[in-house]
């Protein structure tokens, strides 16, 4: 056997990768779940919070800033470190999905908060002023005047810091979800070989070099006029 | 509840535990973060190379390795090149994985801003007689890093975020010291101290950032 065949043996052997291939497959499916859910639940909280802040309620505003800057400063590994070993502690046992799935929608919310509320404030206050005075009430102007506005600018940073906090994904296998890497790894430590590991990489990169050719368009497309 | 997740005396037993996690942690970012510049300023300086030999290698090594996962590079160096023959340990592979990945990152940026200096400036200098080299480190990179510094805030952020990967390839950091204390002491105040902590220590630079993103986002209409 030449180096090239033990080589390809040991990192792309056809019967492991045959064998564990449906494992990897399921992982991936509970990638996306995660990540659509992710995705979903954190720009749409996200959202809520801003709007909350153009309320302009003082205490309230300082709530959100507070829970935006925690979110933004805590690794997202420790806070899902912390919901799933800590939490049961306090007889709240979360499974290793709710964590991870929790923890990133907390992380993402706090991030796009600060994108969208950066849109809101954006949009010049004499606009607010001529919608209101032509008669609109507060929500139509926030809905009808400037979050289309407010929204288009926001979309280059919002896809980056989206694309980057759905790959944390990746550390649901931390708390024992079987996604991608959790598949890949337990598949390799059953069978002594790290071809799964391999499959799994390229399944990575299946799922997001798509998305971050795409996000690389979209920049250009709303880029920042100077 | 206080007992459980703020136990004054599980504070004061673990703290030696935790304080050596800290000091790795903020080793560990003087290290990677540095490691990560000098990738990223490496990759820019290549694209600022305008042939199409150069530019799209790169890109397709940029686009690469921000696909994955850090956790999944720093797995398959940590766990997959032990079968190549090739143990580096939990450290080498953590800083292998860092310059690979945020390198790509800090590539970008240093790349938006290289273009953001108009080529007029470079000519300008090129005419007085500066070499190419020169005309680079004198006029566009000082500019340059001036017009992206909060993003490249941003990155060192989410960098020294990252370094609780570390945790996952037994590197003792912050969140793996507290992890080991957790298990000790059959309690979770570690951890909730490791948060805290995090949260003390990049705070600032938060604060800091939102304030410059605020100005930056709003400038540009």
């Amino acid at each position: 056997m030449t180096t090239w065949d033990r080589f390809v043996d040991t990192f792309f052997n056809g019967k492991v990768m045959l064998k564990y291939l449906p494992d990897i497959l399921w992982g991936v499916v509970v990638t996306i779940e995660l990540a659509v859910l992710i995705v979903l639940s954190g720009l749409a909280a996200g959202l809520a919070l801003a709007l909350l802040r153009s309320l302009a309620i003082r205490p309230l505003n300082w709530l959100i800033i507070f829970i935006v800057d925690l979110f933004r400063s805590l690794p997202p590994l420790v806070i899902i470190v912390l919901m799933y070993f800590g939490l049961p502690y306090a007889e709240v046992s979360p499974s290793g999905f709710v964590s991870t799935w929790l923890s990133l929608a907390f992380v993402l919310m706090a991030f796009s908060e600060e994108i969208f509320w950066a849109g809101i404030t954006s949009v010049h206050k004499g606009q607010w002023e001529a919608s209101r005075s032509t008669g609109l009430s507060f929500g139509q102007t926030l809905m009808n005047v400037v979050l289309p506005q407010a929204l288009r600018l926001t979309i280059p940073p919002l896809t980056n810091r989206t694309i980057a906090i759905t790959k944390g994904t990746a550390l649901g296998t931390v708390v024992a979800v079987s996604e991608i890497l959790g598949a890949a790894s337990s598949a390799m430590s059953n069978s002594y070989n790290p071809s799964p590991l391999m499959m799994g990489a390229a399944a990575y990169l299946v799922l997001f070099l798509p998305v971050v050719i795409l996000a690389r368009r979209l920049e250009r497309r709303f880029a920042w006029k100077k | 509840m206080i007992q459980t997740f703020f136990n004054v005396e599980i504070i004061a037993a673990s703290w030696p535990i935790v304080v050596a996690g800290l000091l790795n942690t903020v080793l560990l970012s003087l290290i990677v973060v540095p490691l990560g510049l000098f990738g990223g300023l490496i990759l820019a300086l290549l694209a600022s190379v305008r042939h199409p030999a150069v530019r799209w290698p790169l890109m397709v090594w940029v686009d690469f390795f921000r696909a994955f996962p850090p956790l999944v590079l720093l797995i398959l160096l940590f766990a997959g090149l032990p079968f190549a023959g090739l143990d580096l340990g939990g450290f080498a592979c953590v800083a292998i994985a860092f310059f690979l990945n945020t390198g790509s990152y800090y590539g970008e940026i240093f790349r938006a801003g290289i273009e953001s200096v108009p080529a007029g400036q470079v000519e300008a200098g090129r005419s007085t007689g500066l070499s190419r080299l020169q005309a680079m480190r004198y006029i566009v990179l000082p500019q340059a890093v001036r017009n992206v510094l909060p993003d490249l805030l941003s990155n060192t952020l989410e960098v020294v975020k990252l370094t609780s990967l570390g945790s996952v390839v037994a590197v003792p950091e912050l969140l793996y010291q507290a992890r080991q204390a957790q298990s000790l002491t059959y309690n979770p105040t570690p951890i909730v101290v490791a948060a805290v902590i995090y949260f003390l220590m990049l705070w600032p630079l938060v604060r800091l950032l939102s304030r410059l993103e605020n100005r930056a986002l709003a400038g540009r209409r």
